[in-house]
């Protein structure tokens, strides 16, 4: 059995910014992550990306997340271990993983869970035809992979992901024919939808997808408006041709660690879905388990890390390391989620939050 | 239809942003087409002359004030949201300079020329790239500067990816 001081599960950018934060006050951190290479959604964002300077905005996603992985890679207090995917956490506060082809199992005295998120799914006729994507899939083919995934793509979502993944095919040299949105609004930010519409790409809002069809793969997919009860209007039918369907309809949180841990978790639908209620310094109801990121409730890249911060922090203090600063760098870190979740598009994020509270949470 | 359901920005949005005519006749200038209270703030700091700024914090909508503002064209690139502009009326009798981000491959060069897109996305017509700079090995954003007839300098954003000649 592995004894570790904190354990931080998932090497996105809450994992890696909870991790720097433990061992900046001097604990011992063990970092597990799934993939080959740690930096979550980071890996695939090679657009510049917003927030303020102090979560590195300007820069690009990938920079940002290769920067942080050399930093924790210098760091002699956190080790990492990739292609590691953890497996269950156990009433002992055992943890068990898959790490080079064993099965290991890991007694951490504090774990950070910062499992990211899962893409959610749409129902349509036709969808389990080949060329039906998630957004993710398509951006790791094109951004990691370096293949080019399709020719015309029908993208349906028009939240940032959907946004930014069209811009993304844009570059990679793929037309997207549309960005369809069943809401009435464009979710994501403006600029993006701004960008594509001058690139050429159209944003039709309060579209939904009908059906995909095809013979063996898809060859199209028929288009309908919709009316205020989200029902097609008659004679508004439209058919697309397109080889590649994108579906970019939201995330969900990856909870199921904290659901074998223990913890309280509830469904909270301004935080996209099913999430464990914490805290304001991040820990769980189960003592000694934090959570950061957007396994917590689906925000950004941005607020992910300034969570991670808080999260490391906290685990690190109450395992006594910082005695000076730790307080006052969490009130910092807390003060920076706070400023980032001010204006208007954060009013989800406060909603969802107050929720969290309501249930027994945050002091 | 408005910007909120299509991303494109109407009259009345692009008249919150735009200079005056009397500024546009003294030279270069920026436009932030940025109208949405997000949490971002890079083109405060861009600014070499402290021209961008926002009244209360990082959610706010940028200002630029057009008498700081010399039309350098600094900010365009540092933007993420690639929502800043510069328009330069002063360029000659007939013809403006548009200056705009841009991130596709194949990128024009100088003396080629481009097909100009307005707001929508719609051709406008070929027009001639005056410069081309690029935003470095991290930054890697391009701002081309296209020489566009004077009533197009506040319609065309953009331009059709290829086919230079
Ligand atoms: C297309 C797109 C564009 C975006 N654009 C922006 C933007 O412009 N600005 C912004 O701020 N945000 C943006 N985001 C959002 C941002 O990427 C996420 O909010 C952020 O990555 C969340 O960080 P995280 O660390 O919580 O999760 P993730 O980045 O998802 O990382 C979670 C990590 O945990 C690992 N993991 C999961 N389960 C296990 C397990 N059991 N064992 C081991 N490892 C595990 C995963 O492999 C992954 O590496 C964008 C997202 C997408 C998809
Ligand atoms: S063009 Fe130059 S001076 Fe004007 S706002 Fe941008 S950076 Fe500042
Ligand atoms: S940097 Fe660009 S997107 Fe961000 S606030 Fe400034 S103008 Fe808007």
């Amino acid at each position: 059995m592995k004894q570790v001081e904190i354990l931080v599960i998932g090497g996105g950018p809450a994992g890696l910014c909870a991790s720097l934060a433990a061992s900046s006050l001097g604990a011992k951190v063990l970092m597990c992550e799934r993939d080959d290479v740690p930096g979550g959604q980071l890996v695939k964002q090679t657009h510049k990306f917003f927030g303020s300077e102090k979560q590195y905005a300007g820069d690009r996603g990938y920079q940002i997340g290769q920067m942080l992985v050399e930093k924790v890679a210098a760091d002699p207090n956190i080790e990492v271990w990739t292609d590691t995917t953890v497996l269950g956490y156990y009433e002992d506060g055992v943890v068990t993983c898959e790490h080079e082809g064993a099965h290991v199992k890991i007694k951490p005295q504090r774990t950070v869970i910062a499992t990211g998120a899962a893409e959610k799914f749409l129902s349509f006729p036709g969808n389990d035809l080949p060329g039906i994507y998630g957004a993710g899939a398509v951006q790791t083919l094109m951004n990691v992979s370096g293949v080019k995934p399709a020719e015309r793509v029908l993208m349906v979502g028009a939240g940032n992901i959907g946004l930014i993944v069209s811009y993304q095919l844009k570059q990679a040299g793929v037309d997207t024919v549309a960005v369809i949105e069943a809401l009435p609004r464009i979710g994501g930010y403006l600029v993006h939808a701004s960008k594509i519409q001058r690139a050429g790409i159209p944003v039709r809002t309060g579209y939904t997808i009908l059906e995909a069809y095809g013979n063996g793969k898809v060859e199209g997919a028929k288009i309908a408006k919709i009316d205020e009860k989200w029902q097609p209007i008659p004679g508004t039918e439209e058919d697309i041709k397109c080889d590649t369907i994108c579906l970019a309809v939201g995330l969900s949180p990856l909870t199921e660690l904290c659901w074998q841990a223990g913890c309280q978790v509830e469904f909270i639908k301004e935080l996209s879905g099913h999430v464990p209620i914490t805290d304001d310094f991040l820990e769980t109801t189960v003592p000694g388990v934090y959570v950061a990121g957007d396994v917590s409730g689906i925000e950004e890249a941005s607020s992910a890390m300034v969570e991670g911060r808080l999260a490391g922090l906290s685990a690190a203090a109450s395992l006594g390391y910082g005695k000076d600063v730790a307080a006052e760098q969490q009130k910092a870190a807390m003060a920076e989620l706070d400023e980032l979740r001010a204006g208007p598009m954060g009013e989800r994020i406060r909603m969802g939050l107050e929720k969290v509270a309501a249930k027994g949470g945050a002091k | 239809m408005a910007l909120i359901n299509d991303g494109i920005p109407t009259k009345e949005d692009l008249a919150k942003v735009m200079p005056s005519e009397e500024r546009f006749a003294q030279g270069p200038v920026s436009i932030a087409e940025c109208f949405q209270k997000i949490p971002c703030n890079p083109c405060v700091k861009a600014c070499p002359r402290g021209a961008i700024s926002m009244s209360t914090d990082i959610n706010d909508t940028p200002t630029v004030d057009y008498d700081k503002c010399n039309g350098c064209g600094v900010c365009i690139a540092k933007c993420p949201g690639l929502a800043i502009f510069v328009v330069d009326k002063t360029y000659s009798e007939d013809f403006a300079l548009v200056k705009f981000p841009f991130e596709y491959v194949p990128v024009p060069e100088k003396g080629q020329f481009a097909c100009g897109l307005n707001r929508s996305g719609e051709e406008m017509g070929w027009f001639e790239v005056e410069r081309v700079v690029s935003g470095g090995k991290k930054n890697k954003t391009y701002t081309i500067s296209l020489k566009v007839p004077q009533e197009l300098a506040n319609e065309i954003r953009n331009i059709k990816v290829g086919g230079y000649k």
